[in-house]
C-alpha cells in the first residue's frame, strides 16, 4: 500500500541530482575547492569545501558585527544650507510608509534588512553548534530554508542604489558617507564569502549524523 | 570534473529544499512523500509550475506599462518639482556622464525586466510546444535570468534612499510615486515567475524523445 511520510533511500552509492536540469549521477570524487559540473547541461553540481563549518561560521559572526553596526549608524548624511538629514536603514522604509508606499516599505524592509539578518541568524544557528559540539534540535529544521531566504536578500544591489542615489543628489548638496556605509561595502563580500564556502552537503550530513 | 549521467527513466526525486536524491519505491509513486532528510514535500516536478510561471508573468507584464510609463519619484528643488520615470533616471546619469552607472542602470532597471518577461515567456511557450531545439542554451538562458533578476531592484532602493535623505521641504525634498510601486511589483512577481518555473522541464521532452 502507499504510504505517506519518510522514507529511505534504496542505494548505498551516493546520488547526486542536477538542479538545472534534473540529470542524476553517481557521486563524484572531488578534491577540496574543486567543484563537479553536470554532463548533461553544463550546470554546476556541487564545489567542494571541506573547511565548510569553520570558514562559513567564522564569516557569518564578522558578518553579524557589521550587520549591527550598519544598521545602527546613518549611512549617508545630507547637507544643504547649513540643514542636515541622515538617514539608516530603517529611516527609509519608515519614509516610504509614511508616504503611503506601504508595499514599497515592505518590499526595501524584508529585501535589505529582514532577510539578511534571517540569513545570519540561521547560519549561526546552524553552524556554531556543530563546530563546537553543542547539542542543539532544530537544525534540521531551520537549515532547508537557507535557499529561499537568500533569493531574498539583496544588499549588494542595495549597496549599487546607494551609488546611483549619490551621483543623483552629488550636483544638489555636500553627501558625507556615514560609518553604515564602510560596514555595508565590507558586509557584502564577507556575506557573499560565507555562502561561496558553505558546502550545504557536507552540512546537511553533519545535522544527519546528530540529530 | 563533468560527471557522467545515469540512464534515464529511473524513478528518482531529489528534495528542493536539502538537494537529496532518493529512490521513490513504485508502489509510491503517486503519493505525497516526505525528504527523509529534512522532511519538505518531494516533488519530481514544481507542481503547476508552468501555470504559476504564465499567471505570474502575465501579472508581471500588466504592471510593465505603468511602471515605465508612471514617474517612479518626484523631486523638488528650490520649489522646483521635477518627475522621473525609470526611463529619464537613466537618461540623467548619460548626460551627467556617469557612464558606468548609467550602464549598470540601464541593464538593471531596463534590459533586465524586458529580458525576464521574454526570456521566461519563450521558454514556457518552448516547453508547451515539447521543443527540441538547444537544451543546453535553454537552460543557460534560464540560470542566467534567475542571477541576474535581483539587480532590477536598484532603481526601488535609489528611490527608497533618496526618499530617506531628501526632506528638507520646499528647499529639497523627494517623494515616492505610483510607477515605484509598479516597478516593484514587476520585479517581485518576474523573481516569482523564475522560482516557480522549473527548468528540468526543458530536458523531459528530450528525455521522452530517447526512449
Amino acid at each position: 500500500m502507499p504510504r505517506d511520510g519518510p522514507f529511505e533511500p534504496r542505494i548505498q552509492v551516493r546520488l547526486v541530482g542536477c538542479h538545472e536540469c534534473d540529470a542524476v549521477v553517481e557521486e563524484p570524487f572531488v578534491p577540496d575547492g574543486g567543484s563537479a559540473i553536470c554532463g548533461r547541461c553544463g550546470g554546476t553540481l556541487f564545489r567542494r569545501q571541506r573547511q565548510t563549518v569553520e570558514i562559513t561560521l567564522a564569516l557569518s559572526i564578522s558578518g553579524a558585527i557589521l550587520f549591527v553596526v550598519a544598521n545602527v549608524y546613518p549611512f549617508l548624511a545630507f547637507e544643504l544650507q547649513g540643514q542636515v538629514a541622515q538617514t539608516t536603514l530603517r529611516s527609509g522604509v519608515s519614509a516610504l510608509w509614511g508616504q503611503g508606499q506601504y508595499a514599497v516599505a515592505g518590499l526595501v524592509l524584508v529585501t535589505t534588512i529582514l532577510a539578511p539578518a534571517c540569513q545570519l541568524a540561521l547560519l549561526l544557528f546552524v553552524l556554531a553548534p556543530i563546530q563546537f559540539k553543542w547539542r542543539s534540535r532544530g537544525g534540521i529544521r531551520v537549515f532547508r530554508w537557507l535557499g529561499r531566504i537568500r533569493a531574498w536578500s539583496m544588499m549588494e544591489v542595495f549597496l549599487i542604489g546607494i551609488l546611483v542615489a549619490l551621483v543623483k543628489l552629488s550636483d544638489m548638496a555636500d553627501i558625507v558617507p556615514g560609518l553604515a556605509l564602510w560596514a555595508f561595502a565590507l558586509l557584502i563580500p564577507i556575506l557573499a564569502g560565507a555562502l561561496v564556502f558553505l558546502d550545504a552537503e557536507l552540512v546537511w550530513r553533519e545535522l544527519e549524523a546528530v540529530e | 570534473m563533468t560527471a557522467s549521467v545515469l540512464p534515464a527513466g529511473m524513478a528518482h526525486a531529489q528534495c528542493h529544499a536539502c538537494s537529496l536524491v532518493m529512490t521513490i519505491p513504485e508502489e509510491a509513486r503517486e503519493s505525497r512523500l516526505g525528504c527523509s532528510r529534512c522532511g519538505t514535500v518531494v516533488h519530481r516536478r514544481k507542481p503547476n509550475s508552468l501555470s504559476r510561471t504564465m499567471a505570474l508573468l502575465l501579472a508581471a507584464v500588466i504592471c510593465y506599462v505603468p511602471a515605465n510609463v508612471y514617474p517612479i519619484m518626484a523631486i523638488t528643488s528650490f520649489g522646483k518639482v521635477q518627475s522621473d520615470t525609470i526611463f529619464s533616471g537613466v537618461i540623467y546619469l548619460f548626460v551627467h556622464g556617469m557612464w558606468p552607472l548609467a550602464l549598470i542602470v540601464f541593464v538593471a532597471s531596463i534590459i533586465v525586466p524586458t529580458m525576464k518577461l521574454i526570456g521566461l515567456t519563450a521558454l514556457v511557450i518552448s516547453i508547451r510546444r515539447r521543443s527540441q531545439w538547444r537544451p543546453q542554451e535553454r537552460a543557460r538562458l534560464y540560470r542566467t535570468i534567475e542571477t541576474v533578476g535581483r539587480w532590477s531592484m536598484v532603481d526601488v532602493y535609489v528611490v527608497t534612499i533618496l526618499v530617506a535623505l531628501v526632506h528638507l521641504g520646499s528647499i529639497a525634498s523627494v517623494e515616492a510615486q505610483t510607477g515605484a510601486f509598479f516597478f516593484g511589483a514587476v520585479v517581485v512577481l518576474t523573481l516569482l515567475a523564475a522560482q516557480s518555473f522549473d527548468p528540468r522541464l526543458i530536458w523531459d521532452s528530450i528525455e521522452d524523445n530517447d526512449e
